[in-house]
């Protein structure tokens, strides 16, 4: 089974990275891009086949590792 | 009385630590982050550096290496734990300090030296200051950005969990209520992300680092009624 893990920083903490972006995007003509937010994308590769127990456990290493919640958000989706 | 100094793959600042307790002339040790026995040390430094190559977030590898259950412990123990720039990441990211560390607001990495405002000089860090006193500590970071939500931040100020802020208008970073350095609420855990390691000697350009040592070794002889040797 595959997860993919989404971690975003939360809506009121700032991202300096997606700010700067946003400041080349709109010195680069495209001026439409009211805001831009940098986040992780990760693949994980799981050997179970259990659904209920793959999503207990990405749920664990977002909140323990993937994620610091204290700045971060997360979502996961399991594929397979 | 005996410090550690804790060695992480990639830490860079566990050196000038080693030094700055030996400049205060008490015994030191460097400890590898594998070690799961901290009980002969007084006190333990989280040195500067980027260990695990701050992979993933700074500090977040780090929390789980073995001595960390070791820090937590002499943390509960009322032992004195001092983690310095990515040893406050990693302090942060452990749960042992409030708060989480993100990149600089200008997202330059930020080098110089800092004049700091001691906002708490009654800790067991900052006695051998005067309170209000500014100092001038250096800064070397990317991700200094201290940040934490408006309810632990009231929280930090009711408890005077708050130990060190950037002097004036010079706030590096970007962070919230322009903080330095803060503490855990009994006191004997402190994160900052300037570097008094680094500020042993007028050679260096400020020896104002020195007390933060001198500090920690006085409130540890108040503990335990030492004599003061020399």
């Amino acid at each position: 089974m595959k997860a993919i893990v989404y971690v975003t920083i939360k809506e009121n903490v700032l991202d300096p990275q997606g700010t700067a972006v946003q400041g080349a995007l709109h010195t680069m003509g495209f001026g439409d891009v009211g805001k831009v937010r940098i986040g992780k994308y990760l693949e994980l590769t799981l050997d179970t086949t259990d659904r209920a127990q793959a999503e207990e456990q990405v749920k664990a290493m977002c909140e323990k590792l993937l994620a610091n919640t204290v700045v971060e958000d997360y979502r996961f989706e399991l594929e397979g | 009385m005996k410090f550690a100094v804790l060695v992480f793959p990639g830490s860079n600042c566990d050196i000038d630590c080693f030094k700055a307790v030996e400049a205060i002339g008490e015994q030191v040790e460097y400890v590898w982050h594998t070690t799961t026995d901290l009980s002969g040390f007084d006190a333990i430094l989280v040195p500067g550096g980027f260990s695990y190559g701050d992979y993933l977030r700074c500090g977040a590898i780090s929390r789980f290496a073995p001595v960390m259950n070791e820090v937590k412990k002499a943390a509960d123990e009322g032992k004195f734990v001092l983690g310095i720039c990515n040893g406050f990441q990693i302090l942060t990211e452990a749960g042992l300090l409030p708060g989480a560390l993100i990149r600089n607001n200008g997202l330059k990495f930020r080098c110089h030296q800092t004049p700091l405002e001691v906002v708490n000089s009654a800790t067991a860090f900052t006695n051998q200051y005067s309170q209000g006193e500014v100092i001038s500590i250096p800064i070397a970071h990317g991700e200094g950005n201290y940040y934490c939500d408006d309810e632990t931040l009231a929280k930090l100020q009711a408890n005077n969990q708050i130990v060190f802020r950037y002097a004036g208008d010079t706030n590096p970073n970007g962070s919230v209520g322009n903080i330095a350095g803060v503490s855990n609420e009994r006191g004997n855990v402190v994160g900052m992300m300037p570097h008094p390691e680094r500020a042993m000697d007028q050679l260096f350009g400020s020896e104002d680092g020195k007390r933060m040592f001198t500090s920690i070794l006085n409130a540890w002889r108040e503990q335990h009624g030492a004599a003061v040797n020399g």
